[in-house]
């Protein structure tokens, strides 16, 4: 193509330059300058003793300029920094205790005021029952006691009752024997022979 | 002329803003000392205020240094453990001049420090010799346990050793020619096809309806050096501490 032999002329004997290093002035018309002495330039020795001065010059001034300048700053922000987070979690950490330590604070009041609560009921519903039992005890008293005289005045009652059937019975067999017999019996008697046979 | 145009290699010329000679050696301020200094500048002084307010909840630029701050400072921990974190200000500016280099080197006209093998040399003989003097001082000798892996059968040793020695001996050129030629070669391509677009405008109508298929290559590229810039110095510090590991813990 007539474009890429064109750039080809131009740009041949750059690169031959390049690959032998050696050729002397021969490429003089690629407007090379003096001074690079018609050489592939970094291949050049006439440059190294400048180069490596300056380079030993401006390298030795920014190594010495990192580590006492750009360094510890560097250094001193990113500890600073990770310290900054150890302390905030540190911190964390501790409140995190203390409220774990209020939690449990709080379960435990809870807790023993239930017991006090358990307590205090089982209290009154052991006094509760120990006041009715009383009342019951007391009513049950009275009951008995009533209970008593009502059978004494039964047996009272009994007895007197008992004591009339041997009037009645002395008057029964006195009517008994009059109707039978007829005449009268002597009341004396009558008794005994009732008082034997109740016997 | 057209061809200075698009000559991808003028972009790597070094060029003389301050003549300096001292004892016969050219120590000149070039283009590319002024683009180290750039470098630095750009780099400190990005770190320097975006983490001025020190705020505890970091804005976006904060954000950025200290997501670079923990990410090279996990790195160098996960390879070479908490005993490695004494390096840590070297490989932080190793990795953060290599990042800035190669970040600003994609801006048109700007020179790229990482693209000349002498500079990234200087940086990985910096690293290999780090290696090397903190491992004898701190091992003496047994440093060289280095090259004699354990568990490795007695006749096989000094083969493995020889390996290992020249595994060793060839890592500064590794580190070092991994980045340049990633650099060297996409700052290339990059050219290359910017190039086309020029030369293809200077066509004519055909030539600028046909030059929107090379200009849409060179913004996927400056897409990908954007993503290798970042790549090749997360790659040279890694390899920086995989390093260092060794000088810390040499057997193996």
């Amino acid at each position: 193509m007539f474009v890429t032999s064109a750039f080809a002329q131009e740009s041949a004997p750059a690169t031959e330059g390049a690959h032998t290093g050696t050729e002397g002035d021969t490429h003089s018309g690629t407007g090379v300058p003096a001074e690079a002495h018609g050489m592939f330039p970094p291949f050049d020795p006439a440059t190294f003793p400048s180069q490596l001065l300056w380079l030993a010059i401006t390298f030795g001034l920014f190594y010495l300029f990192l580590k006492k300048v750009v360094m510890p700053r560097l250094g001193g922000i990113l500890d600073v920094r990770s310290d900054r987070i150890t302390q905030d979690l540190d911190q964390a950490a501790r409140l995190k205790g203390e409220a774990d330590a209020a939690v449990a604070a709080y379960e435990q009041e809870l807790a023993e005021a239930k017991a006090k609560a358990n307590t205090i009921g089982q209290q009154a519903n052991d006094a509760a029952k120990a006041e009715a039992e009383a009342a019951r005890k007391k009513v049950e008293a009275a009951l008995d006691k009533k209970l008593g005289e009502a059978e004494a005045s039964i047996a009272s009652i009994k007895a007197n009752a008992m004591k009339e059937v041997g009037t009645i019975a002395e008057d029964t067999a006195s009517a008994i024997v009059e109707a039978l017999v007829g005449g009268k019996t002597g009341k004396a008697e009558i008794a005994a022979a009732v008082k034997s046979v109740a016997r | 002329m057209a061809a200075d145009k698009v000559d991808p290699i003028h972009q790597f010329h070094i060029v003389k803003l301050i003549p300096i000679n001292v004892g016969g050696y050219d120590l000149s301020f070039t283009n590319s000392a002024l683009f180290m200094v750039a470098t630095v500048l750009v780099a400190s002084a990005f770190l320097y205020l975006s983490t001025s307010s020190r705020s505890l909840i970091p804005g976006r630029l904060q954000s950025v240094s200290e997501m670079g701050y923990e990410f090279v400072s996990n790195m160098l921990r996960d390879a070479a453990g908490t005993q490695g974190m004494k390096f840590f200000p070297f490989v932080f500016s190793l990795f953060m001049f290599v990042l800035v280099a190669n970040l600003l080197g994609l801006f048109p006209y700007f020179f790229t420090v990482t693209s000349h093998i002498i500079v990234t040399f200087g940086l990985a003989a910096l690293v290999i010799g780090t290696v090397v003097v903190y491992g004898f001082t701190k091992h003496g000798l047994g440093f060289l346990k280095l090259f004699v892996p354990h568990g490795v059968p007695v006749f096989l040793l000094p083969l493995v050793v020889l390996i290992e020695v020249i595994s060793f001996v060839s890592r500064p050129v590794s580190l070092s020619v991994r980045l340049f030629a990633n650099m060297l070669a996409g700052h290339i391509t990059l050219k290359v096809f910017s190039g086309f677009v020029v030369s293809l405008s200077a066509l004519g109508a055909v030539g600028v309806a046909g030059s929107v298929l090379p200009l849409a290559m060179a913004v996927a590229l400056t897409a990908l050096e954007l993503l290798v810039a970042f790549l090749q110095a997360y790659v040279f510090a890694v390899l920086t501490c995989m390093y260092l590991n060794d000088a810390l813990h040499p057997g193996h």
